[in-house]
């Protein structure tokens, strides 16, 4: 059942026979096809733009007032290609080996290889946009080092990385709705998918000005709507982030990947109060530069400039002398909580380690770290009112990034024919763990690169789409999603939606979080359905159905992480071995690293909804590694 | 963690829809942390006023990480309030004091119409940049990144400009509602890099016309615009775009 139609032949010649191979919509034919695009983010607003200019015609919708301000925009540190500008031995193959070790080998090889060959074609096209990535004095880019690779092949511009590519994709896109050839709707969410005879035609969503719900019809959807990180309530997700679009297709026949997988950030400012709305990450980029230790002695309350070197531990140094403090995300993250829970950890809740930038300091001078990092170190001290010039920071891991997705062939696409999933939305390219860097290479891959071929191959063989608007479908879908809508409004208990958020994010970030258990899962797997119960019963949804109300929109929101949490336990329990961010306690080794079991785990596990009252059916994708040898991963 | 908190009133606007009159409402917020942004306040306000099953006040954020633009409001009239260069996701509570009353306003200016409460509508901006605010190039036809050096100079300044995230800042803070900084920034980036040179004429042309189409005013050199600006987006840059506008209207070529 589950096709990952992944082209033969060798795996540096696969996409290239596979471009070949596709069947094309010729230019005068592709104008008559529409497309939807729900979401702007990197995957979102470059799919859009690249399909316009080809022809297509587009209707691309976002949450936000522009698609400007999708979350791509906050990613800070960089982006990875193998262009090897820094003639250190990097080549498309380095860059496809680490991103499979990277993923715990638990990613398809010929995605990332495909991911790997275009990444040095988004370089090129970013910078003819005018993306002013950072340059050397000679006029040529600049790179910087990310963790887990020994290469340094991370194009930067300055802080604000996701910002200037997402402007990029964004100017694009702006050029083609001036066009008039991408129709562009804001203030929207979509609700729900829209599927006729097994194939996906539109889409239904909730005008967030007028509180209309609109449906809309296409020969094919692309759903580019990012993470599930708000499952935990507090990450580093922008507030709006949500799971529906995703959960809503997941809902009409979309098979749900590896939803297990997340990825805990490892320098991300500590939680410091129950007000707290979300929480911020520190660039992985710091730790090129930024040392991150513990007291040797547990419970040393003095001040970090008190403590001499002697007594201070830096145990990714200690532990990982290759990689040092550039290991991955979940290895770092994983061994900070360790030191923490051994009572190491500083700062007043005892939750956190230091990133130490004194060191860098005296060797380069204050200038250059101001230069490199000052916005960050800004952003720091508006937070925290700690200067980082002074003293270290404070860090301990959060939730960040999520690898688990909906599951799409080497096509892009998923089970349900027509729906088509990109970027974070869509399983495919990080296995278990992501590399730094390696979100915006893939969103902008699928986006540029990828889909633009892949699509053309559906549309041609499966031609236009003969559902329009008035079909019965179509009317049923926008009466379901009117009727949930007034269900909501209608609910007059007396708990607030964020009470429930708070406490859904609990249960997951305890029981599903960093470490795992079986116990714990069990637990929590009792837990979250009472929640839900709860939560429809006793929720209050203030204001009307037909204004713009945020609380509405939140409610919604959380209904369906009140679904997906669930989803997210059953598969962290039934995958039982660790592998990059999915940490089971139970399977470790001696070292304390995840211990992966190959004979019995190595495949994709993709969920399919049967029912609300009925469990979800379990589908596996073999993962076959023909070019990367499994071994356990090794950062020493 | 029980840090310090302090009490205050807050005096918010509010406005129902477009074409609704608005008012002033004053409500407390007690047991601030002083390390809450901004932002976590009115969560909490927002919180005690749906435990009463009043409506909470609408406002614009998302990735209250001061990059994504879409928060911000007048706090004692001033635009993202007393922190320089701090988006107000960012301003924290550390800099107001016990009993303070806090003034907050939707930006008022009649290119951003209000949608409800301190919501207001800046589609104006994606209209300027779509007058021109982009290089035409489609996917693929990019030429190797290195074909074309940048000297480090152009880059930092392009960058500069580019930091600029289109939350209106300067067009609340400008007595003439001018959108000048912002269209500035845009035309400033790609005229310092070499790949807007082919379209730098029209461009300038171009995003200028929509700009007073839209209906924000002129600049007249107040600068209130560049101290508001989260991003230290520097006036220079208006001074660089009526340069690049004059020399295009005079232009034979355009």
């Amino acid at each position: 059942m589950l096709e990952s139609h992944i082209p033969s032949g060798p795996i540096a010649d696969k996409w290239s026979k596979h471009k070949f191979e596709m069947k094309l919509v010729n230019p005068a034919n592709k104008r008559k096809y529409n497309i939807i695009v729900v979401g702007t983010g990197l995957a979102g607003a470059s799919a859009a733009a690249s399909l316009s200019e080809m022809g297509y015609r587009v209707q691309n919708f976002c949450i936000q007032d522009s698609p400007r301000r999708a979350h791509s925009i906050a990613a800070q540190g960089g982006i990875n290609a193998a262009k090897n500008y820094q003639n250190d031995g990097d080549s498309v193959h380095r860059l496809f080996y680490d991103t499979v070790k990277g993923g715990d080998y638990r990613s398809r090889e010929a995605n990332v290889h495909r991911l790997a060959e275009v990444s040095v074609n988004i370089i090129d096209q970013c910078v003819a946009q005018g993306v002013p990535f950072a340059r050397e004095y000679g006029g040529y880019l600049a790179n910087r080092s990310f963790g887990g690779a020994q290469v340094s092949r991370t194009f930067y511009a300055r802080g604000q990385t996701g910002q200037q590519l997402l402007l990029g994709a964004y100017s694009a896109l702006m050029k083609e709705v001036a066009r008039k050839n991408v129709q562009l709707f804001t203030r929207r969410e979509m609700l729900d998918l829209i599927v006729v005879d097994n194939r996906a035609v539109g889409i239904v969503c909730r005008n967030l000005v007028s509180g209309k719900i609109e449906t809309h019809t296409a020969d094919a959807v692309i759903l580019a709507t990012g993470g599930y990180g708000n499952v935990y309530y507090l990450s580093t997700n922008a507030m709006a982030c949500n799971v529906t679009a995703a959960w809503r297709a997941h809902r009409r026949g979309a098979f749900f990947a590896n939803p297990c997988y997340t990825q805990i950030h490892p320098t991300c400012i500590p939680v410091h109060g129950d007000y707290q709305s979300k929480l911020t990450l520190m660039s992985e980029s710091l730790r090129n530069d930024g040392r991150i230790w513990v007291p040797r002695s547990k419970g040393d309350k003095r001040s970090p400039e008190e403590i001499p070197e002697s007594d201070r531990l830096y145990y990714l140094e200690e532990k990982y002398p290759s990689f040092g403090n550039l290991v991955p995300r979940d290895v770092a993250s994983r061994n900070a909580k360790e030191w923490c829970d051994k009572g190491h950890g500083v700062g007043a809740t005892g939750m956190a380690v230091y990133l130490d930038f004194r060191d860098a300091i005296d060797r380069d001078g204050r200038d250059v770290i101001d230069g490199k990092y000052g916005n960050l170190f800004q952003m720091y001290e508006r937070i925290t009112d700690d200067d980082p010039f002074k003293l270290p920071m404070m860090m301990y891991p959060a939730v960040h990034y999520t690898m688990g997705g909906l599951w799409v062939d080497y096509n892009l696409m998923s089970n349900l024919p027509g729906l088509h999933v990109l970027g974070e939305a869509n399983f495919s390219d990080h296995g278990a763990n992501r590399l730094g860097a390696s979100a915006l290479m893939q969103g902008l891959a699928d986006g540029y690169f990828v889909i633009p071929c892949t699509i053309g191959d559906f549309l041609a063989k499966a031609g236009p789409s003969k559902v329009k608007e008035g079909h019965a479908a179509v009317r049923a879908a926008e009466k379901e999603a009117q009727e949930r809508i007034d269900r909501l409004v209608h609910s007059k208990g007396s708990r607030a939606v964020d009470d429930f958020h708070r406490e859904l994010g609990k249960i997951m970030w305890d029981k599903c979080g960093m470490a795992r258990n079986a116990a714990g899962l069990k637990e929590a797997l009792q837990e979250i359905p009472r929640l839900r119960q709860e939560f429809w019963e006793d929720v209050n949804v203030t204001g009307s159905p037909g204004t713009f109300n945020q609380v509405l929109e939140r409610a919604g929101r959380v209904a369906d992480f009140l679904e997906y949490g669930e989803l997210m336990c059953r598969d962290a329990l039934e995958r039982d071995e660790s592998c990059g961010g999915h940490f089971r306690e139970e399977h470790q080794t001696e070292d304390g690293e995840a211990l992966r079991n190959d004979d019995k785990f190595c495949h994709v596990a993709a969920w399919e909804f049967t029912g609300e009252t009925t469990a979800p059916v379990l589908h596996q994708e073999p993962l076959t590694y023909e070019n990367v040898k499994l071994t356990q991963r090794s950062y020493k | 963690m029980a840090g310090k908190t302090i009490n205050l009133k807050i005096k918010v606007w509010r406005q129902a829809g477009p074409e609704s009159k608005g008012e002033f409402e004053t409500y407390d917020a007690k047991n601030i942390s002083v390390d809450a942004s901004f932002l976590e306040m009115l969560d909490v306000v927002n919180n005690q006023l749906e435990r009463h099953d009043k409506e909470p006040v609408a406002f614009d954020h998302d990735c209250r990480e001061g990059i994504c633009g879409m928060c911000g409001a007048v706090v004692n009239g001033v635009a993202h309030g007393p922190q320089t260069a701090t988006t107000l996701c960012q301003l924290h509570m550390r800099k107001f004091k016990d009993g303070d009353t806090i003034t907050i306003e939707p930006w008022r200016a009649k290119g951003f119409p209000i949608v409800k409460d301190l919501v207001v509508d800046r589609s104006a901006f994606d209209r300027i940049i779509q007058a021109g605010g982009f290089v035409s190039v489609r996917t693929g036809q990019a030429p190797d990144a290195h074909a074309i050096p940048v000297p480090k100079k152009a880059a930092d300044e392009a960058m500069d400009a580019a930091a600029c995230i289109g939350c209106g800042a300067c067009v609340a803070a400008c007595p003439n509602a001018s959108a000048s900084l912002f269209t500035a920034a845009k035309i400033t980036q790609l005229a310092k890099l070499p790949q807007g040179h082919p379209e730098r004429k029209t461009r300038v042309i171009a995003m200028v016309q929509q700009m007073d189409k839209e209906g924000f005013g002129s600049c007249s050199k107040h600068y209130e615009c560049e101290a508001a600006c989260p991003k230290e987006i520097k006036v220079s840059n208006i001074t660089n775009m009526n340069r690049e506008y004059m020399k295009a209207m005079l232009s034979p070529d355009v």
